[in-house]
């Protein structure tokens, strides 16, 4: 078999197809090989990870499907700054490079980016990447804390893990002496580059199969056929300029978050021009991540069924001055770059609205509404003798608000988007920890009403079982800007976060919470699409008749009326939405 | 002597037929009557019986199983059922994982909970992780339920308290106080149809068991009733997800361990074939019209994990179905079949399935109005199936409509010709499933080099030797009577029972060895109550296993234990062991690391006669073919033609070289060209690459 043959030989087609099948099952492999043996809570219960496989120009080719949008594509761009400092002819067997440079990798210090050359006869021909968060860098900890990157923990620039002659012991002893739990972050650099040597080992394979020497020419068919199909996609659109903004809360003062769309022939630009200025604390977006999620919220709407790769990236082409938090520069803090960053998706859908004529979701809670508590010594504001007794304890479980209700369809209750983790279930929370979850449940009313209403918030509330005070890292948004409502749809209802004793506190930052409370999270719903006033009637009597929506919500958003046995009134439903204004 | 046997394995669209009368054996298939499932079994048992010329106070055993559980739960044709959870817990079940398992596709959703919120009642209580009781049980709010059970017409209750693996006081009193106030309501308490941690996945499958159980008591009954009444006396036993037999009893009260019981009757039947051959390290594959299954078998013995998806709505994609947690054997299953519809996608790639013809409308190659390229129909236009040889002759295939359709689908978009695209096609589909069996040995960390393969199943031996050709596979084995091989598994099942529990322990520091051996002790009597109603005397073999990891570590290793109790050196034994299967399976271990048990398991089983050894392979000569016939190699795409012999034809030793085509009337064997078979003296064929 010659998959050299000229491109008239019409099984070239078909090898080609399965070789880039093959491409994309090898770095799903990577993947799961990583999920297998991380150890990080974000790793093994929720997937936040990526992986992929680059050529020798650090174009990526291929990136498994398991992962989350923020690793992904801003690791899609990593492997060239790689290059740059260790240029392809440098490299030998044996080699293993890597960073948690935010500005290089995935955005804060917390994201290990590991590289590993493969080798075929002496000759490189591809590069495996791998990214995961792992449980603890030094510093202030996972919080928005810091007023500079240097408080957020130890920096490791690019360079070697690992060479033929051995590991790069050094470093393994700057990083263990560094952080909190040394041995599960040495295990994650580990699992890292484990999982590159499986995607490695099953390239060759592969190369060996086929009888291939190189990946260019299977690597240009890629590229060039994920181009020309998203290119398709992209000429499908209307063609223009479309602007949107989104004011959100910030840390200390509200942000806008502004972009310009202009889809021509030759791709889709966004410009950033006009958001505000970076914050002082660690909400600020280093630009590659800014690219990551705005590149998945145009792709989710234009492209979805396209892989990720150079090819179909490269026509998404984003830019964001360095005076705003969009492109913040070092030595900004970054650490919890996540809030503002899982918003650019609304705002890119925002853009695509206009151009689209609706037919895109309305906006939804976005950020995650993780639980993230730890109690003990040096954790919190309390008295010394207080502090003593105060069992140490560190909880990162994955919440979620609701999402945007959709064309044609509700949005998702309790749903993360655009980040692709999984909860922690409460069961395993408080199993690890003195806490007691004393509810997990659906705000009923939080979805934005609208013909198609927005995913339901849900409420948690939680007190420790020890005599003690604890702490929460708050990482909240779209508590006083909520989820807006498209089309006539009207917006969520926002978050709040607070004492189960009343008293209000803050959606970001640490916080104690006193000996005997409850805080109380309820997290904000997504907004609706269409006006609600036109939502089937029969939907509405649904929403009560299963809690989502209350009988006056009913009455005074939808205008629909309800008998006690949850049918509708037809004519004083037909009366109420009659008269309306 | 060993009793007569009767295996009856009901599937979707056939119900298979495995007698065992001594030395002799019997099959059959008749068409699944779905409203009324026991009258298939009623007329196929009579056909079967018929044939052996038996009389029903002959038969010693009647082994079943049967997808009513799983149809029930895809189909949503369950009990109205209610799940009672601790107060402000009841949308565990409905927010799953909060996370959407297509992450491109904003129209995605979630599978609706089998419970519709207003049927999930709260029950004031709270335990908390350590077992201890933070707010008592409200046994009159309880109580108070119940006359809403009865206005919403409930005829089945799960009963869902946090931590009730820990402690199950709260969900044992609770389903006291209904059976009292209730007795016709059917109850499933988490804690005891799954007692392990995790609230989303055991109450899930505590509404699971509820929500099919009044539908299979009903069926069981029919069916024994039926049964009786025309004179079968023998024992009825039922085969479980995990291939274990169990009583009618036991089958009525979790009747969740009745799912995916046909794909584990292939599972025993492949570990049985490995063990008269004496191969150590195996994968079985299996295809028929919608599905593939793929599952690796080492030392005879299938894997056995905990947990799996049923109904998955969303291509079969994992996080799309509802998580079942109870004892099962270790598989992949993907929408890979004979039916499996071909398209052309954005990128101009060939894609097979999910999406599947069934039997109705089929292939268009059975010309009952099919339109979609399929399967069968690339492998009828590249001539790896004849026309008219198709089950034994009986229905005649259409290969010019193979062609329309494979250029509709396929071609057209491409600019390929019918037979490149069917060409097309047939690569894909076993690239993946090969891809789907590389991922799963990942997730698995074992290695599918250097196994041997077992394919059965009707579309599994065309495609068997392609595939281990991309799974670099030296051999490959399509036993006799591959057509109706869950029902021949059935029957080489033992009587068994699996108990987990959820029980965390640290080996560093203060291992206790007395409670532990406590709890295996409770463990093993729960089994062994069990698999005493079906096997009062019979020896008994325990397997036990823990699942262990690092701590911190996000996966846990399934270690297999000494059945003996623990004394304190077993932390030692415990900590080598997990150990060796870390390091067999990661290739290093990780310094400085303390390990830690989540929980432990007990497989309970009558010990299985031993297994004769297959003989020697018999010397024999080249088989003369039946007939040539052309074939489009798939390499070239050229027309060559190739040998055709039919396996009836083929006595044990004879030697077919490939690429050649094997007939039965079930299936059709492909010889690949770097392959050569040989009928072994059980009358296989034994597929060794050359």
């Amino acid at each position: 078999m010659d998959v050299h043959a000229p491109h008239a030989d019409p099984m070239t087609v078909i090898h080609q197809q399965i070789m880039w099948d093959r491409l994309i099952s090898v770095v799903e492999e990577q993947a799961q090989t990583l999920i297998r043996i991380g150890f990080s809570t974000s790793t093994r219960e929720a997937g936040d990870v990526s992986a992929g496989v680059f050529n020798t120009a650090g174009h990526m080719l291929a990136q498994a499907v398991t992962g989350t949008p923020g690793h992904v594509n801003s690791m899609a761009r990593a492997v060239v700054h790689f290059l740059d400092k260790f240029p392809a002819t440098t490299m030998r067997p044996g080699d293993i490079f890597i960073t948690n440079d935010p500005w290089k990798g995935t955005g804060h210090l917390h994201d290990f980016t590991v590289v590993t050359p493969v080798f075929r006869a002496d000759r490189l021909v591809a590069l495996f990447a791998s990214t995961c968060h792992v449980i603890d860098i030094g510093g202030r900890g996972m919080g928005p804390d810091a007023r500079q990157v240097f408080e957020e923990g130890v920096f490791i620039p690019i360079m070697r893990f690992a060479s033929a002659a051995g590991t790069n012991e050094t470093l393994l002893e700057i990083i263990k002496g560094n952080v909190r739990e040394p041995v599960q972050v040495v295990g994650d650099l580990y699992s890292l580059a484990g999982c590159n040597d499986v995607g490695g080992r099953q390239l060759l394979k592969m190369m060996d199969e086929f009888g291939i020497e190189t990946l260019d020419r299977l690597g240009d068919h890629i590229l060039e056929r994920s181009r020309v199909a998203t290119l398709e996609a992209i000429r499908a659109l209307p063609k223009g300029t479309f602007r949107n903004s989104m004011r959100v809360d910030g840390y200390d003062r509200p942000l806008d978050l502004v972009a310009t769309m202009t889809i021509s022939d030759d791709g889709i630009d966004v410009d950033f021009a006009g958001t505000s200025p970076p914050s002082s604390f660690g909400i600020n977006v280093p630009f590659c991540y800014t690219e990551a999620y705005a590149s998945f919220g145009v792709k989710c709407i234009i492209a979805p069924k396209i892989p990720n790769n150079e090819g179909s990236l490269a026509l998404l082409r984003m830019r964001a001055p360095t005076d705003c938090i969009l492109n913040a520069q070092p030595p900004l803090p970054v650490a919890t770059r996540h809030i503002v960053g899982q918003m650019l998706p609304d705002l890119v859908i925002g853009c695509l609205g206009q151009a689209l004529h609706g037919n895109v979701p309305a906006e939804g809670t976005s950020c995650l509404w993780n639980l993230f508590a730890f109690g003990g010594s040096s954790q919190i504001d309390a008295d010394s003798t207080e502090m003593m007794r105060a069992r140490v304890f560190n909880v990162m479980s994955f919440h979620s608000g609701g999402t945007g209700a959709r064309p044609g369809k509700d949005g998702l209750s309790a749903t993360a988007f655009p980040s692709g983790v999984r909860n922690v279930p409460v069961e395993v929370t408080e199993a690890m920890s003195p806490l007691l979850v004393k509810r997990k449940e659906y705000r009923t009313d939080s979805g934005g009403p609208g013909q198609f209403r927005g995913g339901l918030g849900q409420v948690m509330e939680v007190v420790s079982l020890d005599d003690t005070a604890f702490a929460i890292s708050a990482n909240y948004d779209r508590v006083d800007f909520p989820a807006r409502g498209r089309d006539g749809g009207a917006d969520g209802k926002a978050g709040k976060i607070s004492l189960g004793s009343g008293r209000l506190l803050k959606s970001k930052g640490q916080q104690t919470i006193p000996r005997g409370e409850t805080v109380l999270i309820e997290m904000p719903g997504g907004g609706g699409l269409g006006d609600p006033f036109t939502r089937d009637a029969a939907a509405v009597a649904a929403d009560v008749h299963l809690g989502m929506v209350s009988r006056e919500a009913a009455e005074t958003a939808y205008g629909v009326v309800l008998r006690s046995d949850y049918s509708v009134d037809k004519p004083e439903t037909a009366a109420r939405r009659g008269s309306r204004p | 002597m060993t009793p007569t046997r009767l295996a009856v394995d009901i599937g979707g669209t056939f119900t298979d037929f495995a007698l065992e009368v001594g030395d002799q054996r019997y099959s059959r298939k008749v068409l699944t009557t779905p409203t009324a499932p026991e009258q298939g079994v009623l007329a196929g048992v009579g056909l079967i019986m018929q044939d052996a010329g038996l009389a029903p106070s002959d038969l010693g055993l009647i082994i079943h199983g049967t997808t009513l559980a799983t149809n029930a739960i895809i189909e949503r044709k369950g009990a109205k059922t209610a799940l009672l959870a601790t107060r402000g817990f009841r949308d565990a079940i409905e927010m799953a994982y909060e996370h959407r398992f297509e992450q491109y596709d904003i129209f995605m959703d979630k599978p609706p909970p089998l419970v519709p919120r207003n049927l999930r009642l709260e029950v004031p209580e709270r335990i908390d992780a350590n077992g201890g009781v933070v707010e008592p049980l409200d046994e009159a709010a309880l109580a108070g339920l119940v006359p809403i059970l009865r206005a919403e017409g409930v005829t089945s209750v799960a009963l869902g308290y946090l931590h009730s693996y820990a402690n199950p006081a709260h969900e044992i009193r609770s389903r006291d106080i209904l059976t009292t106030l209730a007795p016709d309501l059917a109850i499933t308490m988490s804690s005891e149809v799954c007692p392990e941690m995790r609230e989303y996945e055991r109450w899930s499958t505590a509404c699971a068991n509820a929500y099919v159980q009044p539908v299979m008591d009903r069926y069981l009954k029919l069916l024994e009733e039926a049964l009786r009444a025309r004179g079968f006396r023998c024992p009825i036993y039922l085969i479980t997800s995990a291939g274990g037999l169990t009583t009618v009893e036991i089958a009525r009260r979790f009747p969740i361990r009745l799912v995916e019981s046909g794909p584990a009757g292939g599972a025993i039947l492949a570990a049985h074939i490995a063990n008269e051959r004496r191969h150590d390290h195996i994968v079985s594959f299996d295809m028929g019209g919608t599905t593939a299954k793929i599952c690796l078998i080492d030392h005879g013995e299938p894997h056995f994990e905990r947990s799996f998806e049923v109904a998955r709505q969303y291509r079969f994609l994992k996080g799309s179905g509802i998580p079942i947690r109870i004892p099962v054997i270790e598989m992949v299953e993907i929408g890979a079949g004979g039916g499996s519809i071909a398209s052309v996608d954005a990128m101009q790639r060939v894609q097979v399935g999910p999406a599947s013809a069934g039997s109705e409308p089929g292939p268009a190659c059975y010309g009952r109005g099919g339109a979609n390229g399929t399967v069968t129909d690339a492998n009828l236009l590249l001539g790896r199936l004849q026309a008219d040889r198709f089950a034994g002759g009986k229905m005649r295939l259409d290969t010019n409509a193979s062609a329309a359709a494979l250029q509709a689908s396929v071609g057209r978009a491409l600019s390929l010709d019918a037979p490149t695209a069917a060409l097309g096609v047939i690569e894909v589909v076993e690239e993946n499933m090969a891809n789907a069996a590389r991922v799963h040995a990942v997730e698995r960390g074992r290695e599918l080099a250097n196994r041997v393969m077992i394919a059965f199943g009707g579309a599994a031996p065309i495609h068997a030797a392609r595939l281990a050709e991309k799974l670099d596979i030296a051999t490959v084995i399509v036993p006799a009577g591959a057509g109706v091989g869950s029902a021949f598994g059935f029957l080489l099942a033992p009587i068994a029972y699996e108990v987990v529990r959820t029980r965390h322990v640290r080996l560093d520091d203060g291992f206790d060895p007395a409670p532990l051996n406590v709890l295996r002790g409770e463990m093993r009597k729960e089994a062994e109550d069990v698999v005493r109603l079906g096997a009062p005397t019979a020896e008994l073999v325990e397997g036990w296993s823990a699942s262990m990891r690092y701590r911190g570590q996000g996966h846990d290793l399934t270690v297999t234990i000494p059945a003996s109790d623990f004394t304190a050196g077993s932390v030692a034994e415990l900590e080598r062991l997990f150990l060796a299967d870390y390091e067999q399976q990661f290739g290093r271990r990780i310094p400085d690391l303390d390990v830690e048990i989540l929980g432990w398991s007990l497989r309970l089983a009558t010990v299985s006669p031993p297994i004769l050894p297959c003989p020697p392979m018999p010397s024999g000569t080249a088989a003369e073919p039946a007939a040539h016939v052309d074939v489009v190699a798939p390499q070239t795409g050229k027309t060559e033609s190739i040998a055709l012999h039919n396996r009836r034809d083929l006595v044990p030793g004879a030697i077919v070289a490939g690429p050649a085509l094997i007939v039965e009337d079930e299936t059709t064997t492909m010889v690949t060209h770097r392959y050569t078979a040989r009928i072994d003296a059980l009358g296989s064929i034994v597929m060794t690459r050359t």
